[in-house]
């Protein structure tokens, strides 16, 4: 072989693995995001049932219901609209009234979003950026509280 | 005072950085002996500030000085001792200090071992090491200054986040830091030679223990955030394909391929150009995962700054290094002589496969990482793209390079045979096969492919084994002879052997608990008995406790198997003192077959707890062997030929190495 073949070879080798990379990130990237909506972007775009996204908002006050059996129930707001939630798991440490929350799932076709992941911030006074900034946009404002849920 | 001493001595620091940055770069350039060699004392100088800079901020940590605003804001009086000085590096500005520390460090370990390094390669080496430090320091000092004062002084300070008060997290910081920063030498020393348009296989030979040092400090840091991540959030999992997991996953990538491949240019200087792109890029990659934790556009535990100019300036650090190097390296590389030619099929081609793979799977992990920033920038989407996408992308590309791991270390340099390699890697293609059959008939459940993962793994571990075996000439020989073969084999011998079997034992970890993890949900009353993968677990009540800085509940899980009493696991949910922060420990029982974890979660209104438990098969393995590559980079490391100031081969024998 001579030195023009043998880099031909390792030239094809590296185009060949780059192309199937190019293929499946396009095809994971079509088939396994998921985006994030408030309550109010589920109401808005309609969101069909059984599709997955991420629910992002406020834990509304007061709609917690847990210690009964191991289903958690909740409701999301961005104080304009809200959803309600079931989660079937333990909650993170960090989950509370009042507080930001990121919630993964699907839809029912009765238009309750059942979770299966549950996120809340790492931390006392920090919110994930994702509901900070829908928040944001949506108008609500946020002021110290509620940036920093309990005012510390 | 202290305080300002250290303050002082960080100012202090960035005036030789750039005295350091300066001053030997043009000595090179003009050919001043003198000029080139100031480099030494300065790096060593550099250092020495630092440190006392450090030292002096750990002093207020430890003494809890509350007229410290970082203190203030991070530490707390009652905090225990060991997390009094973690909490040093458990902040933003705090964990910057650390950084540019490792840095200097790195730097004057390049002044003071580096002897043998010709004159001008070290003076540009240490002064590109310099650029880096007067830029990082100057982004402390501007942005991020941890000993700015506060008046008038609080009481007591605001505490460490809880769930950052862990011996694991204590220390993942500075590993984790000494790997993205060790590839700075790399960089450095990439740099160097472009400027110098000097690149050769003693480069290569210079370059590689460093490249080792920091890519063993990368792998145990990651290792111990994911174990840490694995006991501490109660979820069971270890790893989350977080953005900020793979921040530290991409360096890694690069790394492990910038090591295989300067293996390939000391050798046979061959791949020289890519060698060069390669160190930039880790160190590039180390600098973006600094940045995107760094600059809260990512939610997780490591955003503590929510600071916009911070971003901004390490974007401009970013940008300024990786821009710079890169548009260097577009200049010169073309200048850079060929080197040896190979056969596709030989080590060379082996490693070039292990580069080209290593590097794909690098740049998949960055589209699905960067994809949700550019795209809500774009068009104002807001996605995530979670653990399918890396899953369906990069575990594919990991397939090859495993399977093909093996062969690599059997193939000779220059013209190989894969006929012959298959040959001798029979044994553990049928030992493989095996694994597949049985894990095939034991298991009902589970992915289908998950078998041929586990069959994979005990592939490349008996894989790594028969290629010492092969070099020993074990079983053609008498034993004897092979014993002392085996004795008479290099170090580096037995660290590449080490790192392949901690690989193989880490896919074996990682795909059996992924494929066969069992997990219940349930409600427990006191005295309640449940059964999860052979183990009986009988919940016996919840009581209160009171700790050093927190109170907690505690549930009390007797654990039984095959009617003998195990262990009693004791998870708990606390509350913390400073700040008031709750979280949950979960109970582990930590064994070979595997671990039952388990989690209390709510107290329920009639009495009871929600439960979560999990039994996750053959965890360990994972950082075991993570801990085992570990090692095998460590032998390796302490192998001869490596060691940093070793008299070269045709030196005289003298001149022991410092530092042993």
């Amino acid at each position: 072989m001579t030195r023009k073949q043998r880099r031909g070879v390792l030239i094809g080798v590296g185009v060949a693995v780059l192309t199937v990379a190019v293929g499946l990130v396009l095809f994971a990237l079509r088939d396994s995001i998921v985006f994030f909506h408030t309550p109010s972007d589920v109401v808005e775009k309609n969101i069909a049932p059984g599709q997955r996204f991420r629910l992002g908002g406020l834990v509304a006050e007061g709609s917690v219901k847990r210690g009964e059996g191991a289903k958690v129930e909740f409701v999301v707001t961005d104080t304009l609209k809200t959803l309600q939630v079931i989660y079937e798991d333990v909650l993170p440490d960090l989950f509370g009234e009042g507080q930001g929350v990121v919630a993964e799932g699907t839809l029912t076709p009765s238009g309750v979003f059942v979770a299966d992941t549950v996120l809340a911030k790492h931390d006392e006074t920090y919110m994930p950026p994702e509901v900070a900034k829908a928040l944001k946009e949506r108008g609500v404002k946020l002021g110290q509280g509620a940036a920093h849920p309990k005012g510390e | 005072m202290i305080v300002e001493v250290g303050h002082f001595a960080l100012v202090l620091a960035i005036l030789v950085a750039i005295f350091q940055m300066v001053v030997p770069a043009w000595g090179a350039h003009v050919g001043d002996e003198r000029l080139m060699r100031v480099a030494e004392p300065a790096a060593l100088c550099q250092f020495g500030l630092l440190a006392i800079s450090a030292i002096a901020l750990a002093n207020a940590f430890i003494t809890s000085d509350f007229s410290v605003a970082n203190v203030v804001a991070n530490s707390h009086s009652t905090k225990p001792l060991l997390y009094r000085i973690s909490g040093v590096w458990g902040n933003h500005e705090g964990s910057m200090i650390l950084w540019v520390l490792i840095l200097a460090l790195f730097g004057a370990a390049v002044a003071a071992f580096g002897r043998n390094l010709p004159a001008t390669l070290k003076a540009n080496v240490l002064s590109v090491q310099a650029s880096i430090a007067v830029a990082f320091c100057l982004f402390i000092l501007l942005t991020s200054n941890p000993f700015l004062r506060i008046d008038p002084a609080p009481a007591d300070g605001n505490g460490l986040n809880p769930i950052l008060q862990d011996p694991a997290l204590a220390f993942h910081p500075p590993f984790l830091y000494t790997g993205y920063v060790g590839f700075s030498i790399a960089f450095s020393f990439a740099i160097a030679a472009l400027i110098e348009r000097r690149l050769d296989a003693a480069w290569a030979r210079w370059v590689r223990p460093w490249t080792l040092a920091a890519w063993m400090c990368l792998t145990i840091g990651i290792a111990m955030g994911s174990w840490w991540a694995y006991y501490e959030l109660g979820w069971g999992g270890w790893w989350f394909w977080d953005p900020v997991e793979n921040a530290s996953l991409m360096p890694w990538l690069a790394g492990t391929a910038l090591l295989h491949c300067a293996v390939v240019m000391e050798k046979r200087e061959a791949l020289k150009v890519w060698t060069v792109l390669l160190a930039i890029l880790a160190f590039s990659l180390s600098l973006m995962g600094t940045f995107l934790v760094r600059s809260g556009v990512l939610t997780s535990v490591h955003a503590f700054a929510v600071d916009p100019t911070r971003g901004i300036f390490i974007l401009a650090i970013m940008t300024l290094f990786t821009g710079g190097g890169l548009a260097l390296f577009a200049l010169r590389a073309r200048n850079l002589r060929q080197g040896g030619i190979f056969a596709p099929i030989s080590r060379e081609g082996a490693l070039v496969l292990n580069n080209i793979l290593l590097t794909t799977a690098c740049a998949t992990v960055l589209i699905g990482t960067l994809y949700p920033l550019v795209l809500e920038a774009l068009t104002g989407a807001k996605i995530s793209v979670g653990p399918p996408y890396f899953n369906m992308t990069f575990g594919p590309l990991m397939l090859p390079l495993l399977i093909a791991l093996p062969f690599g270390p059997l193939l000779p340099w220059k013209r190989g045979d894969i006929l012959g390699a298959a040959q001798r890697l029979m044994f553990a293609a049928v030992l493989a096969v095996v694994v597949l059959v049985l894990a095939c008939s034991t298991f009902h459940r589970g992915p289908i492919l998950a078998p041929f993962g586990l069959a994979l793994g005990v592939f490349v571990m008996l894989g790594a084994m028969i290629e010492l075996a092969t070099r020993v000439r074990f079983g053609e020989v008498p034993w004897r002879e092979s014993l002392r073969r085996l004795k008479g084999q290099p170090r580096s011998a037995f660290g590449t052997t080490l790192a392949h079997f901690g690989v193989g034992l880490m896919v074996v970890g990682i795909v059996a608990t992924s494929a066969y993890r069992e997990e219940k949900i349930l409600v427990m009353k006191a005295g309640e008995t449940t059964q999860l993968a052979g183990y009986a677990l009988t919940f016996r009540g919840a009581a209160p406790r009171t700790g050093p800085n927190y109170r907690e509940e505690v549930g009390v899980f007797d654990v039984m198997r095959d009617g003998n009493a195990i262990t009693v696991l004791e998870p708990s949910k606390r509350i913390y003192d400073a700040p008031p922060q709750p979280t949950s420990e979960s109970g582990i029982h930590a064994a070979w077959r595997g671990d039952v974890y388990v989690v209390l979660g709510d107290k329920q209104k009639h009495g009871g707890f929600t439960v979560r438990i999990f039994f996750n098969p053959l965890v360990r393995f994972i950082w075991i062997g993570a801990l085992i590559m570990f090692l095998g980079g460590a032998v390796s490391l302490s192998d001869r030929r490596l060691r940093v100031g070793a008299p070269r081969r045709t030196g005289r024998a003298i001149a022991p190495a410092p530092a042993e």
